[in-house]
């Protein structure tokens, strides 16, 4: 078994290490199969694994090497598998490789293919290790290396200079939640004398209940996973992060990256609970980030804007979750949002492709009848994230509503509302983008066609998963004793009192009163459904130019203008200090360190002339010399 | 040495100490004004010769020999330092045709 922890981190790092190396000389399919065979390799390992797993599985640390002792904390370079791990590892691989096959037919005309699947798979063999490493230093590594990925796929078309932008922006932001993760993790190995998952789990206990380091700890933490999960405040990264290819967007939004914060969160869950402040706190930012992003994604005009607001909007109900202390819940909808995530972004490539790289939905329209694999299997994805009754997405966010409504009813108010707003983006996006007339140019309509089946494949399975997702975490009272598998099987990865605390929450609700809240849900659903469609459809509002919209529609295209807020708090703030820095060098300090050297060197230029080679002129002043010594001696004398 | 002591200190002392001040004075003066090497080398002998005077006028006085040995020293060194001193003006001649230091400007810092 040891062998196979360690070929599913390795297979990846092996063709990332072959296509980086050779990739240039080799044939594009040979590339290109060779990445995906690498991923889906390591996918079928972690199936193999998790068939041999189950609830009862203890926890397993499988140390390579060790690495190096510090102040007494020794550090290991191990994996750990359990449940959490697994499962995490089964989406990275599997819908990692589903993006990696896709990925063969979208970027089959671009130049730095061979590049590209290098890329993806360093990628995925960070998120790997991200989530296998046993202790917080490997989850850093990982956490920087899927930064340093990202950077580089986003920029992937780095003779755009806004796309290089979107990626320094993303890697600096990203860096702000790095620092502050990284200070949590010192501050964990100083407290524990640990870093590993286990045996801080085990000392958690001597942490005082909401005390101030423990708080100071959790804090860290989270601020780090509002930057790789894109909350608030570090979540402007994500849209702008829409600049790499569309497969890429596809892997960081629903297998990779923004995962990581949720991830983080869980992993940590015996400090976590430790801290109902910060919970309190992740509760908050949660909610303004799922409001904030679902507003932003009412009015976008970028197909792949308004997903990737989704997906911060998504995130946010993700870490709602976790502040309610419903960690598996959280994972539930990573899981969920995962499947019809990667699906629709992968569909939107679908699009961008017959559309020859048209990505402004106004221009889009109609192409139900052109690309019928895309729009079938694009339907069920928005269905799933909307709320259609028992597709995955549905009984995941229902089960974050309920939770929120057993801690008080007015979150789950608020929760309904963003839910509905889910529901508005999502089937604008799909009415203009699918429906209506075709408004792209002659030339574009020409072109439209389906995409090839490597791309198309992909959609499919996604499609299947998206409507089946669900099925592993049933509500109770349809499983009847069996319900909840995801959330009995993750039961391990929590301690005793993240477990009684989630229970709480999850059980607070009777039966009726859960009945009732799903069928508001439902009922909202289809209303807002039939709205869209009679806006969108009958009455056939347009997509306007971000210029033209007025009011709360202009707020929402603009983003509330808090790009131009950071532009002008923090950017110009920087700027500033900066150019003063600069001012302070070069008048300053240049000027103390040239007046050192320039003293120097004109002293030494007039002690020059005395030095004329000429014997008498030395005697004279030596004789002078003597005579000035004699005479000061004798009148100091 | 008694004798010598005796007839030594008749003479005031004050006269030694004029007459190595006016030797040596023609000494530096005649390193200073003079240009050619080998009457400087002969200006400097001048004034260790001041000097050793004034250490054997010294010694005599006080009846010590030690400042007669030095008297010795010096007369040793500075024959050891003409030597090396007439080797290279003679060096220079050989190269410059002239023993006029103030042709010599080669140590230019």
């Amino acid at each position: 078994m040891e062998n196979l922890v360690y070929a599913i981190i390795l297979l990846p790092l092996l063709g990332f290490l072959i296509n980086g190396l050779f990739g240039k000389n080799l044939p594009k399919t040979v590339v290109g199969s060779l990445a995906t065979a690498m991923v889906f390799g390591s996918f079928a390992i972690a199936v193999y694994l998790f068939l041999n797993f189950d609830s009862e599985s203890q926890p397993q640390v499988f140390t390579a090497f060790e690495w190096f002792r510090v102040n007494g904390i020794q550090i290991n370079f191990g994996f750990l598998i359990d449940q959490l791990s697994l499962m995490m590892v089964m989406i990275i691989t599997g819908i990692g490789s589903l993006i990696h096959l896709y990925s063969i037919g979208y970027m089959s005309h671009d130049k730095g293919f061979y590049k590209f699947f290098t890329y993806l798979n360093l990628f995925i063999f960070s998120m790997l290790l991200l989530v296998m490493g046993s202790n917080y230093l490997i989850l850093f590594i990982g956490w920087e290396g899927v930064g340093l990925c990202s950077y580089l796929l986003i920029g992937f078309w780095y003779t755009n200079e806004e796309y290089g932008k979107a990626a320094r922006k993303a890697f600096i932001m990203n860096r702000i939640g790095d620092l502050a993760l990284l200070i949590g993790i010192f501050m964990i190995a100083s407290q524990t004398n640990a870093i590993d998952y286990l045996s801080i789990k085990q000392n958690a206990g001597q942490f005082e209940l909401d005390g101030t380091i423990i708080i100071f700890i959790t804090a860290s933490l989270f601020i780090g996973a509002t930057g790789k999960s894109a909350q608030v405040p570090l979540y402007t990264w994500l849209p702008d992060a829409m600049a790499g290819p569309t497969p890429v967007s596809a892997l960081i939004h629903a297998a990779t990256m923004v995962t990581a914060g949720i991830y983080l969160v869980v992993r940590s869950n015996f400090l976590f609970t430790l801290a109902p402040t910060v919970q309190g706190g992740i509760l908050f930012i949660g909610f303004l980030t799922a409001a904030l992003a679902g507003f932003y994604a009412l009015r976008q005009n970028d197909i792949k804007k308004v997903l990737a607001y989704s997906t911060v909007s998504q995130l946010g109900f993700m870490f709602i979750a976790l502040g309610l202390g419903a960690y598996t819940t959280a994972m539930f909808h990573v899981m969920t949002h995962a499947f019809f995530k990667a699906l629709m972004f992968l569909g939107a490539g679908s699009v961008i492709h017959a559309m020859s790289n048209e990505q402004d939905m106004r221009f889009m329209g109609g192409l139900k009848k052109y690309i019928p694999i895309t729009h079938f299997t694009f339907l069920i994805g928005t269905l799933a994230i909307s709320g259609f009754p028992l597709l995955s997405g549905m009984i995941s966010k229902d089960e974050i509503l309920v939770a929120a409504f057993a801690k008080n009813p007015m979150y789950w108010v608020l929760l309904f509302i963003l839910a509905a707003t889910t529901a508005a983006y999502m089937f604008r996006l799909y009415y203009l983008t699918f429906h209506g007339e075709f408004r792209g140019t002659e030339e574009q309509k020409h072109h439209l066609h389906e995409s090839p089946s490597t791309m198309t494949l992909p959609l499919i399975v996604l499609a299947i998963f998206s409507v089946l997702g669900g099925l592993i975490n049933l509500p109770h009272f349809i499983g009847h004793g069996h319900y909840a598998k995801l959330m009995e099987w993750l039961k391990p990865v929590l301690t005793e009192e993240s477990y009684k605390q989630m229970e709480a929450t999850l059980s607070g609700v009777p039966f009726g009163t859960e009945m009732i809240l799903l069928g508001a849900t439902v009922v909202m659903f289809f209303t807002v459904w039939f709205i869209v469609k009679n806006i969108y459809v009958n009455k056939k509002k347009q997509a306007l130019p971000e210029e033209q919209y007025t009011g709360w529609e202009k707020l929402s295209a603009r983003k509330l203008y808090v790009d131009e807020l950071y532009n002008a708090l923090i950017v110009k703030t920087v700027e500033g200090l900066g150019r003063g820095g600069k001012m302070f060098d070069k008048n300053v300090l240049d000027k103390a360190v040239d007046f050192v050297g320039e003293g120097a060197e004109d002293s030494g230029r007039s002690m020059k002339r005395i030095q004329n080679g000429n014997v008498e002129t030395y005697i004279l002043i030596m004789s002078l010399a003597v005579g000035i010594i004699l005479i000061v001696n004798f009148i100091l004398q | 040495m008694g004798e010598v002591n005796t007839f030594m200190q008749s003479i005031p002392l004050e006269y030694f100490i004029i007459l190595s001040s006016v030797l040596f004075s023609l000494g530096v003066l005649g390193v200073l004004v003079r240009k050619n090497a080998i009457v400087m080398l002969g200006c400097v002998e001048l004034m260790l010769n001041s000097v050793n005077l004034l250490l054997a006028a010294f010694s005599a006085y006080n009846g010590n020999s030690d400042g007669q040995l030095l008297v010795f020293f010096i007369m040793v060194v500075a024959a050891a330092e003409v030597a090396v001193g007439l080797a290279i003006i003679a060096m220079l001649y050989r190269n410059t045709r002239s023993v006029d230091v103030s042709i010599f400007n080669k140590l230019r810092g």
